[in-house]
C-alpha cells in the first residue's frame, strides 16, 4: 500500500479538516430534514411530489391579469399570483423612481423650503415600517374615498371610489402593428444618436438628436393609426344602479384599492432610499468635474449630460437596483391586506387546499429567489459594462 | 422687451418692492380665504385662473422683489434661499401653499378637535381624532394579552436593559466590557425566565399571550443579538479561500437575500414542523426569532463583507508579520477596523431589523401593529384604523429615527479621518 497517499503535510491538512467538517454537517442537517420529513409526511399519508399543479384550484381570485376562474388549474392560479405581483412592482419601481429622484434632486436643492420638505418627505417615510404605512393607506386612507353614487370625479371619464379607482379601458385593433411602430422609432432614434454622436466627434457638427426622436417618438405611432389600420377607442366606466340603495360602475377598467394601497406604500417607501441614493451620487461627482467642464467651454445642460449624469449614474444604479429588489420582495405584503399576489394566492390559498407546505413553500421561495438572481445578475453585467476602464 | 423694462434694479427698490409685496400679500389673502373662509375672493376670473391666482399673484410679486445686491440684509436672504429663480420662486410658493392648506388641518385633527379623556367610543364628539381609543387600549398594544399582573416581569426587564445600555456610557471605560458580556450572555437568559415564567415560582405565560409594544422589542434584540456574530462569520466565510466555506456561504447568504421575509415567516410557520421528528413541538416565538435572525444575519453579512472588502491589504500583510494567525488577525486587527467602516450599514440593518418585526403577524404573532388589527375590528371600537396606525406609525418612527441620529453621532464619534 503506498502510505504517501495518507501523508498529507500540514498546511494541506489544515485547509481540509474545517472544509470537511463544514460539508459533512451541511449534508448531515439535510439528510436529517429529509428524514423528518419523510417520516411525517408518510404519517399523514402524503406523498412529495408537484402533480397537484394540474388538479383543479376550484377557488377564485379577485384580480387577475389573464383568463382564470376556478375550473383552472393550480399551476395556472400561481401565474395569475405571480404576474400580480410583477404588476405592483413595477408599478411601483415606476413611481419609487419619479419621486425618488425628485426627492433626491430636492433634497439638494438651493430653495431652503423645497430641501427641507424632502428631508421631512425622506425622514418621515424611511422611519416608518412598511406594513403600518400600507395598513394606514388601505385600513385609513383609501377607506375614506367616498362610494360610488359620489365618486371624485375627474372629467367625466375616471371616477375615484372606495371600492376602486375606475378608468377607461382601452380598445385597440391591429395592436401589434402599433407596438411594432413603437420598435419601429426606437430603433431609428437608436441609429440617429449613433450617427449624431460620430459626427460630432469626427467632425464636430452637432445634430440635434434630442429634438429629432422626439418627432420620430411621436410619428412613427401616429403613421401606424393613418396608414397601418390602427384604431383606439375607450370604453369609459358608466355609473349603474344595481337596487334601489346600491350603485356600482360598469364598462372600464377597475382598478382595486388594494392594488392601489400596495402601489402607494411600495413607492413612497422606497422613493425615500432611491432619494439618498441619487443624493449621494450627485454629491459624489467632485466639484473639480463641474469646474473642469465648465472651462472647457461645455453649456450647463452639457455638464449635466456629458459629464455629471454619467458618473454620478455609475454611482446611484447599483444601490437603486438593490432597492428594486427589496421593492419587489416587499411585494408580498400584499398579502396583509389581501391582495392576490404570489404569496396570498400560493402560499395562502393554495397551501391551505393541499396541505402540501413543502412543495409550495420551496416553489413560492424558488419563484423570487429566480427573480432576485435574474435581476441581480443583468445589473452585475450593466454595472460591468458601465464601470470606468482602467487602462 | 417688456420684461427689460420691468427688471427690478436697486435703482428704484421702493417701487418694486411696494408692487412685490402687494402682490404677494394679495396672493396669500387669497388663499387664507379661500381656505379658511371658503370664499374665493378670485372667483370673478375664470375657473383655472382663479385656482391658479394665489400661484400668479405670489409669483409676480416675488419676481418684482428679486433685487440683486440690494443692501438689505432680509431682503437678500429671502432671495437667496426661496427666490434665487423664477422656477424656485414657484416652487417655494407651491410649498408654502401646501403647508397653509394641509398643516392646519392636520393639526386640528391631531389636537385641537381631538378627544383626549373617556373611556368609550361615545366619549369622541369632536371631529378631529379619538385618543381615547389608544388611552383604553395602551396597555394592549404595549404588551399584548400578557397578565396585567404580571405586566411588572416585562417592566423590570427593560429597567435592566435600559440601566445596563445606561451604564455603558455613565460607568468609567473598563468596566465596558463586563457591561456588554453581561447584555450579551447573561442579561438574554434572565429576561427570558422572567417574562416566560415557569420558575422561582413565577407563573408561566405562554408565548402566544405576548404581544404589543413589548414582543416588538423582545423579537428585535433577540435577532439583533444573535444575528451580529452569524453576520460576521458568514462574511469571513464567504472571503476565505477554501472553496467549500466561501460557496456554502456565499449559498447561504443568496438564499436569504432573495427571498422576502415573509415567505420565509411562512416557511418557519408552516414547512419547518414537517422537518422535525414526529411529536417534537417548538415554539412559535423561537422558530419565528430564529427566522428573522438567519434572514437579517445574510444582510448584515454582506454589510460587513463590504468593510473587510475596503480595508487595505496592507492591514492583512501587516498583521501576518507580526506572526499573527488567522482568528488573531481579524479579531484583532482586521474587524474592529471594518466594522467601523460599515457602522452606516450595520444601523440600517439594524433598523431595518426592527421596521421587519410587524411582519410577524402572518404567523399569528401580534406586536403593535398586529394589536391594533385586533383593536380595530372590535365591536366598541370600529372605525378607529387612522387613529390606531396614526398611534403605531408614531411609536415606531421615533424609534427608528433616534436610532438612525445616534448612528450618525457613532459614526462621527468613531471616525479617525482627520
Amino acid at each position: 500500500m503506498n502510505l504517501k497517499f495518507f501523508s498529507i503535510d500540514l498546511k494541506n491538512k489544515k485547509r481540509l479538516i474545517p472544509q470537511v467538517l463544514t460539508l459533512l454537517s451541511i449534508v448531515l442537517a439535510i439528510s436529517y430534514f429529509a428524514f423528518n420529513a419523510q417520516v411525517n409526511m408518510n404519517n399523514r399519508g402524503i406523498a412529495f411530489g408537484f402533480g397537484f399543479l394540474t388538479q383543479e384550484a376550484s377557488f377564485d381570485i379577485g384580480f387577475s391579469l389573464i383568463d382564470y376562474d376556478g375550473s383552472h388549474s393550480y399551476a395556472r392560479a400561481f401565474l395569475v399570483g405571480l404576474l400580480n405581483t410583477l404588476l405592483v412592482s413595477v408599478i411601483g419601481i415606476f413611481f419609487a423612481t419619479l419621486i425618488g429622484v425628485t426627492v433626491g434632486i430636492g433634497r439638494l436643492s438651493s430653495n431652503f423650503l423645497v430641501a427641507k420638505f424632502s428631508e421631512v418627505y425622506v425622514e418621515v417615510f424611511r422611519n416608518i415600517p412598511l406594513l403600518l404605512q400600507l395598513f394606514f393607506w388601505y385600513f385609513a386612507a383609501l377607506r375614506a374615498l367616498p362610494l360610488p353614487e359620489q365618486a371624485i370625479n375627474f372629467y367625466d371619464i375616471s371616477y375615484l371610489t372606495v371600492k376602486g379607482w375606475y378608468v377607461p379601458k382601452f380598445i385597440w385593433t391591429n395592436f401589434s402593428i402599433f407596438i411594432y411602430s413603437i420598435l419601429a422609432a426606437i430603433v431609428a432614434i437608436t441609429f440617429v444618436s449613433k450617427h449624431a454622436k460620430k459626427q460630432r466627434e469626427e467632425f464636430g457638427k452637432h445634430i440635434p438628436s434630442f429634438y429629432i426622436g422626439i418627432v420620430l417618438l411621436f410619428t412613427f405611432p401616429a403613421l401606424s393609426f393613418f396608414i397601418g389600420g390602427v384604431t383606439l377607442d375607450f370604453e369609459i366606466p358608466v355609473l349603474k344602479q344595481m337596487s334601489t340603495t346600491i350603485f356600482n360602475f360598469r364598462g372600464g377598467v377597475s382598478i382595486i384599492p388594494e392594488l392601489m394601497a400596495l402601489a402607494m406604500a411600495l413607492s413612497m417607501y422606497t422613493a425615500t432610499f432611491i432619494a439618498e441614493n441619487v443624493r449621494a451620487g450627485i454629491l459624489g461627482i467632485g466639484k473639480g468635474q463641474k469646474e473642469a467642464a465648465a472651462s472647457i467651454g461645455l453649456t450647463n445642460t452639457q455638464i449635466l449630460k456629458l459629464v455629471v449624469l454619467p458618473q454620478a449614474l455609475r454611482i446611484i444604479i447599483p444601490p437603486t437596483t438593490n432597492q428594486y429588489l427589496n421593492l419587489t420582495k416587499n411585494s408580498s405584503l400584499a398579502a396583509a391586506i389581501a391582495y392576490p399576489d404570489i404569496v396570498l394566492v400560493f402560499a395562502g390559498t393554495a397551501l391551505m387546499q393541499t396541505g402540501r407546505a413543502i412543495e409550495i413553500v420551496s416553489i413560492t421561495m424558488g419563484t423570487y429567489l429566480l427573480i432576485s438572481l435574474s435581476i441581480s445578475s443583468f445589473m452585475n453585467w450593466y454595472n460591468q459594462s458601465v464601470a470606468i476602464k482602467e487602462k | 422687451m417688456i420684461f427689460n423694462i420691468l427688471k427690478p434694479n436697486k435703482k428704484n427698490i421702493q417701487t418694486y418692492l411696494a408692487i412685490g409685496v402687494s402682490l404677494l400679500i394679495i396672493g396669500f389673502i387669497d388663499i387664507f380665504s379661500n381656505t379658511f373662509l371658503n370664499f374665493n375672493i378670485t372667483g370673478f376670473f375664470p375657473n383655472i385662473i382663479s385656482y391658479l391666482s394665489p400661484l400668479i399673484l405670489g409669483a409676480f410679486g416675488l419676481y418684482f422683489i428679486r433685487i440683486e445686491y440690494s443692501g438689505n440684509k432680509t431682503l437678500n436672504t429671502i432671495n437667496r434661499n426661496l427666490n434665487s429663480s423664477n422656477f424656485n420662486a414657484i416652487l417655494s410658493l407651491i410649498v408654502i401653499f401646501i403647508l397653509i392648506k394641509y398643516v392646519p388641518s392636520i393639526l386640528n385633527w391631531v389636537f385641537f378637535d381631538a378627544n383626549f379623556l373617556g373611556s368609550t367610543k361615545e366619549d369622541c364628539t369632536g371631529d378631529g381624532a379619538c385618543w381615547v381609543f389608544v388611552r383604553v387600549w395602551f396597555n394592549r398594544f404595549m404588551y399584548g394579552m400578557y397578565p396585567d399582573a404580571e405586566q411588572w416581569r416585562i417592566n423590570y426587564s427593560f429597567l435592566v436593559l435600559l440601566g445596563s445600555i445606561g451604564s455603558i456610557f455613565i460607568l468609567p471605560h473598563r468596566f465596558k466590557k463586563y457591561i456588554i458580556l453581561f447584555l450579551l450572555f447573561i442579561f438574554p437568559i434572565i429576561a427570558l425566565n422572567l417574562i416566560s415564567g415557569g420558575v422561582f415560582g413565577l407563573k408561566w405565560i405562554e408565548t402566544g399571550a405576548w404581544g404589543g409594544l413589548s414582543l416588538t422589542f423582545i423579537v428585535s434584540a433577540f435577532a439583533l443579538i444573535f444575528c451580529f456574530p452569524i453576520g460576521v462569520f458568514l462574511a469571513l466565510g464567504r472571503r476565505s479561500d477554501l472553496p467549500a466555506i466561501k460557496y456554502s456561504s456565499i449559498g447561504f447568504i443568496e438564499l436569504w437575500r432573495g427571498v422576502p421575509l415573509i415567505t420565509v415567516l411562512f416557511m418557519s410557520a408552516v414547512m419547518f414542523p414537517m422537518f422535525l421528528p414526529d411529536g417534537t413541538y417548538m415554539d412559535k416565538l423561537m422558530r419565528v426569532i430564529i427566522a428573522i435572525t438567519l434572514f437579517e444575519a445574510a444582510y448584515m453579512a454582506e454589510v460587513v463583507r463590504g468593510g473587510l472588502q475596503a480595508l487595505p491589504r496592507g492591514q492583512y500583510d501587516a498583521a501576518k508579520s507580526l506572526g499573527m494567525g488567522y482568528w488573531r488577525m481579524h479579531f484583532l486587527i482586521i474587524m474592529p477596523q471594518a466594522l467601523k467602516l460599515v457602522i452606516p450599514g450595520i444601523a440600517n440593518t439594524f433598523l431595518a431589523l426592527v421596521k421587519d418585526t410587524p411582519l410577524i403577524f402572518v404567523v399569528g404573532l401580534l406586536e403593535l401593529a398586529g394589536m391594533i388589527g385586533l383593536a380595530k375590528t372590535n365591536p366598541k371600537w370600529l372605525g378607529m384604523a387612522t387613529e390606531g396606525y396614526v398611534f403605531a406609525a408614531f411609536v415606531f418612527w421615533i424609534i427608528c429615527f433616534s436610532m438612525s441620529r445616534y448612528s450618525q453621532n457613532l459614526e462621527k464619534k468613531l471616525s479617525t479621518e482627520r
